[in-house]
């Protein structure tokens, strides 16, 4: 039996592994919506874990909304993406910065 | 409808209607409407005076409203009459009736007419407040009403800076004089209960004698109280020393000098001092005062009006030195001679400014005499009125038989017998303090006729002139103000001019006045100041005193004689300097011309003034406004404010990078910081 401590390890270590990859990766865009997934999943585990350890389904309830909101999020994101890179030629992180002040 | 009250607030609506509704109704209509309630003033003021004269009138209260009522202060707006009300209103009534008429040919040419006489009807309104005020708050009310018109009146040609300099300069110096008014105002408040002033003078005498505490002190109350009353009345009449602005006041036009500077306004401290005479009586510290104050301010203004060259200043200066004689006549207790002075000096100066009025006028806008000379046969009705003027001021008259005098023979002469006949030691000084001005009056009235109207044309070298030769006819509204511009010696010659006598609006009311600078003496001394009849006719209006009266009638023959003589010594000498040998006056101040500079400069009163107050002042304002303000209010208040919001700017900059990752990194620590608190501090 895998203890709970193991899951949110893991868990951490995935959605560190995730914001990381947000603030590391300068180079493009697809790769800070992978991290988002990864960031998410990591959120899922424990939802998991902590539904499994309480002996409650809500948190798997949660999951699978969290799947499905992930879904519709990547698919959207991908779509910006395509518009982005129609309008800028690139999709590198660095070149996204018309948000300054 | 009482006629005092049409009297007193027809120039009042006249005064509203021409200056806000002026761009509408039209110059004329202005005038006419402003013209016409002084006119129909002065046709009710007259036969007020002469019931009173007759001895038909009481005197009464007209009441109009209600207006101060809280705790035991009790004031009501309400218009008081009796004798002395009667005199001031026919004084100021007539006057200004005709400045008004006299200002429809000498501002003709002038943009701003229904502005000049709307402000000339508010003063009208205000002056007679003022003398039918039954209150002190009241009189207060129209002190402070005529300071406003005199203000805007000085200053009605406001694109001359000099014409703004002076117009503040009457204003802040009055300003002195109205603290003391008002004080004196609180404190008999304070001492009395009431501002009421029959209620007041009839309390007075109870008061003779006690003290009261001021500035740390025991003093006699009713001392403290006159003399914080008389600061305001030399404020306003321009005394000994607050006189600076007087003079200067002359940067307004000359019908607001002939009506506000000669003969009403500058009145009004000799009228508060006689309608106040009962409470003068009970201090002889205070009397004493007014006497010395009256007789250096007469000394000191004569000797200056000897040497100034400016037409409108030497006057101005011989207002200022006629002021000294109301002042020292009502110091030593003879408030009818003050009063009766008060009267003829307003026909004869009026009319002395309106004819120098004239002079300027047919001298396009030339004010310094030195420009002047041998005008007698261009503006003959000019030099005539002016003579008169001239011989009513210096005092030409008999007292033989029935006698026969100009104006100011009777007035100056009842005033120089009650100072003698006073007894005291100021009266006695101020007799021969009198005496003395009595001659240099006569030296500088006849020095100016003689400039102006004898001698050589020297018209020549007057700038104003030349612009007038020139074909630049579109004169300029505005006189010179400062006689500093030009030699002592100027070349002779009419350079071509042709003066020109004034339009018949100037000449009609010059002339009137000159009928009374011509008989208002010898109809009215009887009833001011003969000790059998005047106090018929003053009856409780003033403090007249019977006993000094007679006193005064019955003086040695040399003291009644001593002025005439003067005056005859004061022609001579003019004449001599002016006529006879007109290199004289230039070798006098060869030969004294540290004399000369000293009396010129006005006795260096405005230096005086600038080292001891105003630089100072204007110190304490720099220190205050580049120390106070600019490095410590503005540093740390808005200026700082705006400092520290550009350094905050130059923070929140740089977070705005625009990158995403950066903001994701602000919203990961801010998460951090938020679950933190959540976990350890908001448990």
């Amino acid at each position: 039996m895998i203890g709970l401590n193991a899951y949110l390890i893991v868990a951490a270590a995935v959605f560190t592994i995730g914001v990381l990859g947000i603030f590391l990766n300068r180079r493009n865009v697809i790769l800070m919506l992978m991290a988002i997934e990864l960031i998410l999943l990591a959120v899922n585990i424990n939802l998991v874990a902590f539904s499994a350890y309480l002996g409650d389904l809500t948190g798997q309830v949660f999951a699978m909304f969290v799947l499905t909101v992930a879904a519709a999020e990547a698919a959207i994101g991908l779509a910006i993406l395509v518009i982005f890179f129609r309008r800028r030629g690139t999709i590198a992180v660095d070149a996204a910065d018309r948000m300054r002040g | 409808m009482h006629p005092l009250i049409l009297i007193v607030f027809l120039p009042l609506i006249a005064a509203i209607v021409a200056g806000l509704g002026g761009p509408w109704i039209g110059k004329t209509a202005a005038k006419v409407l402003t013209t016409g309630a002084l006119f129909i003033g002065a046709f009710l003021s007259w036969p007020i005076f002469f019931q009173y004269i007759a001895g038909h009138a009481q005197p009464s209260v007209v009441p109009v409203l209600t207006w101060i009522h809280s705790g035991t202060m009790s004031v009501d707006w309400a218009l008081r009459i009796d004798s002395l009300t009667a005199v001031m209103l026919v004084v100021v009534t007539t006057v200004s009736s005709l400045v008004h008429l006299y200002s429809w040919g000498y501002m003709e040419e002038d943009p701003g007419q229904p502005r000049f006489f709307a402000y000339l009807s508010l003063f009208s309104f205000a002056m007679l407040m003022l003398v039918t005020a039954d209150s002190l708050v009241q009189m207060f009310f129209g002190w402070e009403g005529v300071g406003l018109a005199s203000y805007l009146l000085i200053g009605f040609w406001y694109h001359k800076p000099s014409a703004n300099a002076a117009a503040l300069k009457a204003f802040v110096v009055n300003r002195i004089g109205d603290f003391g008014f008002s004080l004196g105002i609180f404190g008999t408040f304070l001492v009395f209960g009431t501002v009421s002033i029959p209620a007041i003078l009839a309390a007075a005498p109870g008061m003779a004698g006690s003290t009261i505490g001021f500035a740390g002190m025991r003093v006699d109350t009713m001392t403290l109280l006159c003399l914080l009353l008389f600061v305001g009345a030399m404020g306003k009449s321009a005394q000994l020393p607050l006189h600076t602005w007087l003079p200067d006041a002359m940067e307004g036009p000359t019908p607001v000098s002939a009506l506000i500077h000669a003969a009403t306004m500058v009145t009004a401290g000799v009228f508060m001092v006689c309608r106040l005479s009962p409470m003068f009586e009970t201090s002889a510290t205070a009397m004493h005062v007014v006497t010395w104050v009256g007789a250096i301010t007469c000394f000191f203004a004569a000797t200056v009006g000897c040497a100034q060259n400016d037409i409108k200043r030497v006057i101005a200066y011989s207002t200022c030195s006629q002021l000294g004689y109301m002042f020292f006549a009502a110091g030593v207790g003879a408030y009818g001679a003050a009063m009766f002075h008060l009267f003829t000096h307003a026909f004869f100066k009026a009319l002395l400014f309106l004819g120098a009025g004239s002079v300027i006028h047919a001298m396009h806008h030339e004010q310094d005499m030195r420009y002047y000379g041998a005008l007698r046969k261009q503006i003959p009705i000019t030099f005539w009125v002016m003579v008169i003027g001239t011989l009513a001021i210096t005092g030409v008259g008999v007292d033989v038989g029935g006698g026969f005098g100009f104006a100011g023979f009777w007035s100056k002469d009842a005033i120089i017998e009650s100072a003698w006949a006073s007894g005291s030691v100021s009266g006695t000084i101020a007799f021969w303090l009198g005496v003395i001005v009595a001659l240099m009056t006569s030296f500088y009235s006849w020095r100016l006729v003689f400039m102006t109207f004898f001698g050589e044309p020297r018209w020549a070298a007057s700038e104003h002139i030349q612009h007038a030769l020139h074909g630049d006819h579109d004169a300029p509204s505005e006189e010179h103000g400062d006689s500093a511009h030009g030699p002592q010696h100027v070349a002779t010659g009419s350079g071509g001019y042709h003066p020109h006598e004034s339009p018949l609006s100037m000449l009609v009311p010059i002339t009137l006045l000159a009928v009374g600078a011509l008989l208002a003496g010898q109809f009215f001394h009887a009833i001011f100041v003969d000790p059998e009849r005047a106090p018929e006719f003053w009856r409780q209006a003033i403090a007249f005193s019977q006993h000094l009266a007679h006193a005064a009638h019955e003086s040695a023959l040399w003291v009644k004689l001593s002025p005439t003589i003067a005056m005859l010594l004061g022609l001579w000498i003019a004449w001599n300097n002016y006529i006879r040998d007109p290199k004289a006056p230039a070798a006098f101040v060869a030969t004294f011309p540290g004399i000369y500079k000293f009396v010129s400069n006005k006795w260096y009163f405005d230096e005086l003034y600038d080292v001891i107050f105003v630089r100072p002042a204007m110190w304490l304002g720099r220190l205050f406004w580049h120390g106070g303000d600019e490095k410590t209010i503005d540093r740390f208040g808005p200026h700082g404010a705006a400092y520290a919001v550009g350094v905050g700017n130059r923070i929140a900059y740089r977070f705005q990078s625009g990158y995403l990752y950066s903001y994701a990194l602000v919203m990961l620590l801010g998460l951090i910081g938020a679950a933190s608190w959540a976990i350890w501090w908001a448990r």
